[in-house]
């Protein structure tokens, strides 16, 4: 097969290579998959840094007691664009770059559905950014409410909050367009013999995933819609005194919020499905049951919304109706679990370093599904509310679940995408401190929140300053750690050892087994034949 | 791995040199003075050993497997990729441990909800950015006033040394008797805000606009204090609650004195006759 395709890239010769254009039209105007996807990761890459500079002046202000560095109005303005930028700038970016690489390839299609709509998708991205970090430079600054934007809070806020809103509508119409073209493609473009259940994971759980990203992405944009109006247009959604509810706006934005917890961990587990079994030598164990797992967990993330508000004094039937179905999650979570534990059970194992990150995943995402657990349970979730330890909770789902993930699909991806090979060494390397700053920072915050203290302070008492020091500590590292990250990519880019079509012996999907490496710019311009 | 385990050592002891060893390191709940905050501590016991065993269960198969099961030691991989029975027993073993976790959850939540029969209801406020108590019901009626931080901005801003509650403390204190269950009504005047006090197990966010209530039934005397714990604007970290509880005598005689101080308030110079009238102090 793969015969087949070197003779289609030789027709085409170079200089139509890149659909025309060079220099940076060629990146404006692109509508080719890599391309777009390679933008989309390289943004979020940007917005990572971005929104890691902000964690690290949070930390730092946090590093003793006292105000130190920032006052307290910025600090929140900084815990707010961290928030809104890391989850929406980075973490759900990066998932997308990945699809835009993998899918075509995986499913053996030349492209995306919507080769224009998915340029457009990209470029909204720098414009909603662009909204994010202005707000910073407005009268009144950036919102100081928190990447929950709670009511009336935000009605408090100057023009920044407004063009937070705008920036977040923007991110909303780029995710929408984004999963349309994604679901379009994987249900039209697959090759012969490709059928449903033979769809690589990733795949599917992306597929999950666009149709969560439909259905919750406008939910979000009408919650920040009612705040915009409430705070120009005398609209009282949520306000008491005009027959309206602040915590109406809690239940809708929990409405989009927790499908987003899966928005955001759905296509890192379809990652690590792909990796797990290509460094255990050996298929994934329970492909169905991973696929139907995936489609509980999705159904039931729409029926748990109000555990994030445990405290704001619902019913007693409401408390324990989402207390169940949050404890169900834990069944199919723990589907997966197994499976991939499964996977790795008599295999073959051989550890380099996307391997490494995908152990680093289930390790800790597993870890930061048990706090999920505890945190399910109503009366010590009313003590943990708002603290530390829900802090420690979500950054373990987040950053030990997504960022692992992404980092593991980077490395295992990189050769294929580039040609080259990264350093492997470099790269193990980088596994360990991230590993090692990570649990600094974020396993102390258990702790932290357990002893009481409250998230979104800039200054503490006295009996939190030992695990503030070490967290600190962690943040600085972490940041310094992703430095080497960029190193490695760079240098991989640059002057990597060329890598072969399938440097991986145990990965079996497409993109490895039918196209050379690099991949070529239109994957599949003949669709291969599976049998 | 070396240098991993110098790095987390270093990163300790600077951690500790940082804070001088000064204070007490706190890194589990502040020891419960009411029954629901045993409860909750014994729920999170109970949740948080049923997850240790799970997870060391789960993980001593994955690492078992990167020990034994390596390339680098020459393991050929096998096969098997499905397994029925396994897959349904890993579904319903689980989902018969979360009924047992869920059963005596379930309990405590409804006695946490429980706000009926109050001995004493007061009145809770969130303020941007203080608290204000009203007592409503029960002794101590009428008794009325606002709670701000005490914290010299001196200490705050690292032109003192700080204090021993530093950032848990305030100006008026909430006075409570013990053993006595406490109705607490929580409302806002501007922005949502949360009163909690970790001792007692007791955290209800306060709506503007609507009334929420919470309780508890504090059962040691001394002095408990939390925070504001839902952002609330630029002094969030500056509205602590603290709650004093006292015994029964000492709460009288703090009602006699705050009734007292009320009265000598209301008979300063300049206040209308009528008012003095309606009180039976004049005619």
């Amino acid at each position: 097969m793969s015969a087949v395709i070197d003779s289609h890239a030789h027709a085409h010769g170079h200089h139509d290579h890149h659909g025309g254009y060079g220099g940076i039209m060629r990146w404006i105007t692109t509508t080719n998959h890599k391309d777009i996807g390679t933008l989309y990761l390289w943004f979020s890459f940007v917005m990572f840094s971005i929104g890691g500079l902000m964690a690290v002046g949070i930390r730092l202000e946090l590093f003793s007691p006292g105000l130190q560095f920032v006052d307290p109005d910025f600090f929140n303005q900084l815990t707010t664009m961290h928030g809104l930028i890391m989850v929406f700038g980075a973490i759900m970016p990066v998932f997308v770059g990945f699809a835009n690489w993998q899918i075509p390839m995986m499913i053996g299609a030349p492209d995306m559905a919507f080769a224009r709509l998915n340029n457009w998708s990209f470029w909204l991205l720098p414009f909603a950014a662009t909204l994010l970090v202005l707000s910073f430079f407005m009268p009144g600054g950036a919102p100081g409410v928190g990447w929950t934007m709670y009511a009336p809070l935000t009605v408090q806020m100057g023009i920044g909050m407004d063009l937070t809103i705008f920036a977040v509508h923007i991110l909303g119409m780029s995710s929408i367009l984004g999963s349309i073209n994604i679901i379009t493609t994987i249900l039209n473009m697959r090759a012969p013999g490709m059928t449903l259940m033979r769809m690589p994971l990733f795949v599917w759980t992306w597929l999950i995933t666009a149709y969560l990203l439909v259905a919750a992405m406008p939910v979000l944009a009408g919650a920040v819609t009612m705040t915009l109006t409430d705070r120009h247009f005398g609209t009282t959604f949520f306000n008491a005194a005009g027959g309206g509810d602040p915590v109406l706006y809690q239940h809708i934005f929990w409405f989009f919020g927790h499908p987003e917890v899966y928005i955001i961990a759905l296509p890192g587990f379809g990652v690590i499905s792909q990796v797990i079994p290509a460094f255990s030598r050996k298929p994934l164990f329970g492909y169905a049951s991973m696929v139907y797992a995936t489609s509980a967990i999705a159904i039931i993330s729409f029926i748990v919304w109000a555990h994030h508000m445990y405290t704001v004094g619902m019913p007693v039937t409401g408390q324990l109706f989402f207390m169940y179905a949050t404890m169900l999650v834990a069944v199919p979570t723990g589907v997966k679990v197994f499976n991939w534990v499964a996977t790795m059970w008599k295999g073959s194992l051989s550890f380099e370093t996307p391997m490494l990150f995908a152990l680093g995943f289930l390790f800790m995402f597993t870890l930061g599904g048990f706090t999920g657990l505890v945190l399910s349970i109503v009366p010590v979730d009313i003590q943990l509310h708002d603290t530390y330890y829900v802090v420690a909770h979500f950054h373990y789902v987040m950053v030990a679940g997504a960022l692992f993930a992404a980092f593991s699909g980077i490395y295992f991806w990189i050769p294929k995408w580039t040609g080259r090979m990264y350093d492997e060494k470099l790269g193990q390397i980088h596994f360990w401190l991230t590993l090692v700053f990570f649990n600094m920072i974020f396993f102390v915050q258990h702790f932290l929140g357990l002893a009481g203290m409250p998230r979104r302070i800039p200054d503490y008492a006295l009996m939190f300053e030992t695990w503030n020091a070490i967290s600190s500590i962690g943040a600085f590292g972490m940041g310094l750690a992703q430095l080497l990250f960029l190193y490695i990519v760079v240098k991989c880019i640059r002057s990597g050892e060329p890598a072969p079509q399938q440097p991986w012996e145990g990965a079996d999907s497409l993109e490895w087994t039918h196209l050379p490496t690099p991949a070529p710019y239109h994957s599949f311009e003949t669709p291969p034949v599976l049998k | 791995m070396r240098g991993m385990r110098v790095i987390s050592a270093l990163a300790g002891l600077a951690g500790l040199a940082v804070s001088g060893g000064a204070h007490a390191i706190a890194w589990y709940f502040q020891t419960p003075a009411s029954r629901m905050a045993q409860d909750i501590d014994m729920l999170h016991q109970y949740v948080m050993w049923l997850i240790i065993v799970i997870f060391i269960g789960v993980f001593s198969f994955m690492f078992w497997a990167c020990y034994a099961h390596r390339k680098s030691i020459g393991h050929k991989a096998e096969e098997f990729h499905e397994n029925t029975t396994v897959e349904i027993l890993w579904t319903l073993i689980p989902a018969i441990i979360l009924v047992v976790i869920a059963w005596p959850v379930t309990k405590v939540v409804i006695a946490q909800k429980d706000t009926s029969a109050a001995d004493i209801t007061v009145k809770v406020t969130g303020y941007q950015w203080k608290w204000g108590y009203d007592y409503l019901k029960g002794e101590g009626e009428g008794i009325r006033f606002m709670s701000t931080i005490s914290t010299p901005r001196d200490q705050i801003e690292g032109l003192a040394p700080k204090g021993e509650n530093y950032l848990l403390e305030v100006d008026n204190e909430m006075v409570v008797p013990i053993g006595k269950k406490i109705r607490v009504i929580i409302t806002a005047a501007d922005v949502v805000h949360s009163w909690w006090i970790p001792a007692f197990g007791a955290k209800q966010d306060a709506i503007p606009g609507f009334l929420r209530d919470t309780w508890f039934r504090p059962e040691q005397v001394g002095t408990f204090r939390g925070q504001c714990t839902e952002l609330c604007g630029k002094e969030h970290g500056f509205m602590p609650i603290v709650v004093r509880v006292v015994s029964q005598d000492d709460y009288s005689r703090w009602v006699g004195q705050q009734k007292k101080a009320a009265a000598a308030a209301a008979d300063e110079p300049g206040k209308p006759r009528d008012e003095l009238v309606a009180r039976g102090e004049a005619k």
